[in-house]
């Protein structure tokens, strides 16, 4: 009780500094509108419906690009950590690759793809595949060899002993690795939509870009905000129970 | 050799229990005992459930069954682990120094529950050691070892009744004259519990 009053304290205070802010005229209102704008622009925005279904076309994009780029970077960091061939091939390869910004990836995407879903997909993917294989390839190594010789001792095999044993074992790097997955895949998909406007969807990123055409600041800080609380609500309901676990069967997350 | 045919692997008729307890954290105290249980093929779920049930009983830690790895003492966490090896009923069971890093207290206090838990299952224990107390208490019979090459260079036979009190004089004077024959040459010896 006492921690949500204080964090709500905290927000209105935010709230309030805006307002004292934009009241004492430092900036043109063009340039910083109040929060009474903004929120007048969120709410016509969910009335006409094209907030929603900018969010529905965003979020599927990123969802449907997210869980492929897991498919395929958790088992290929599995894979760099315990075959030695992968790891000078495809590991060297995702170390260098995840350095690479994600919005490098969006000129090679709308040659290949033209200005498609697919392309969209295809940023989204690379995002989030190389840190998840990174994180997978750290978790598994970081494991106490003890529990697999132990695992071993009682008659485990290899396969069980990768399902039984190093998945749960590296699951607190695995979560941290996912989150790190998201966070980049969100980003990946935010730039590609503000570059390129594609014909199939109309995204969050495009409402932030044509904000930005129309000079319509309301609407981008209103955009803004929505992508920072669907950032936040998909933490607490991707991630959070996950974090609880751990924190949980560990013993870790306080100090 | 066991039982006529050569050790190749390690195996779930030969369990190890190790100086860390290496229990898995991402289980509570009764999923780390059915870790091994379930790998022992022909038993029903619900009959593993009451076996583990059983052997946590038996180690006296019935009451943490739900408890997380991080919440148990060091000597408790040896307990699961015995626990877990006792679990599988391995023909032997394998002792790598399990009570080595244990303090002196809770050390004495699992010398009594090995022993009572030997008089019940009585299991062919080998069991590691650099303490030579520790081997006089536990042991039926002590085999010295020299270090590299690591070969067998003597055998005691300690036939005292048990259960044995680790302080008691009759264990201090084994000790000591297998303390002797270590000043010769050897810095490890294996304890055989048969």
């Amino acid at each position: 009780m006492r921690r949500t009053l204080l964090a709500l304290l905290f927000f209105v205070g935010l709230v309030a500094i805006w307002t004292a802010m934009v009241r004492a005229k430092i900036w043109s209102p063009v340039l910083l509108p109040s929060p009474h704008n903004v929120l007048d622009y969120l709410i016509s925005a969910w009335r006409d419906g094209s907030l929603v279904s900018a969010a529905a076309v965003t979020l599927r994009r990123l969802l449907i690009g997210y869980f492929i780029g897991l498919a395929i970077g958790l088992p290929l960091g599995l894979l760099t950590a315990s075959l030695t061939f992968v790891e000078d091939t495809i590991g060297v390869l995702a170390l260098g690759l995840q350095t690479l910004p994600s919005v490098c990836w969006v000129p090679l995407a709308l040659l290949w793809f033209g200005q498609t879903e697919g392309a969209m997909l295809f940023v989204v993917i690379m995002g989030t595949v190389w840190s998840v294989v990174i994180a997978t390839d750290t978790g598994v190594r970081t494991i106490p060899p003890i529990y697999a010789r132990a695992a071993r001792t009682m008659g485990s095999r290899p396969l069980h002993r990768w399902v039984h044993v190093i998945l749960p074992a590296s699951l607190p790097y695995l979560i941290s690795g996912m989150k790190q997955g998201w966070a980049f895949a969100w980003r990946s998909l935010m730039a590609a939509e503000i570059y390129v406007t594609i014909l199939t969807g109309f995204g969050l990123g495009h409402l932030l870009h044509y904000g930005r055409e129309l000079n319509a600041m309301d609407q981008v800080i209103g955009i803004m905000l929505v992508i920072v609380v669907i950032g936040l609500l998909a933490d607490k309901i991707l991630f959070s129970p996950w974090e609880r676990f751990l924190h949980r069967r560990w013993g870790t997350g306080r100090v | 050799m066991a039982d006529n045919q050569p050790v190749l692997n390690p195996g779930r008729h030969r369990l190890v229990m190790f100086q860390e307890s290496a229990l898995f954290p991402w289980l509570n105290t009764f999923g780390n005992v059915m870790f091994g249980l379930r790998l022992k093929p022909g038993l029903r779920n619900s009959e593993r459930r009451e076996v583990a049930k059983f052997f946590l009983h038996l180690v006296g830690l019935e009451k943490f069954m739900e408890a997380n790895v991080h919440e148990l003492s060091g000597g408790m966490k040896q307990r699961v682990a015995l626990a877990r090896a006792l679990a599988p009923n391995p023909r032997v069971l394998l002792m790598d120094e399990p009570f080595a890093a244990l303090d002196a207290m809770t050390r004495e206090q699992l010398y009594g529950d090995i022993q009572r838990i030997w008089e019940k299952r009585r299991k062919t224990i080998i069991f590691v050691t650099h303490n030579v107390r520790e081997a006089a208490c536990l042991a039926d019979r002590v085999m010295v070892m020299s270090p590299t090459p690591g070969r067998i260079r003597e055998i005691f036979e300690v036939d005292l009744p048990r259960p044995r009190d680790f302080n008691s004089i009759e264990i201090a004077q084994h000790a000591a004259k297998l303390t002797a024959v270590l000043k010769g040459f050897a810095e490890q010896e294996v304890a055989v519990v048969s």
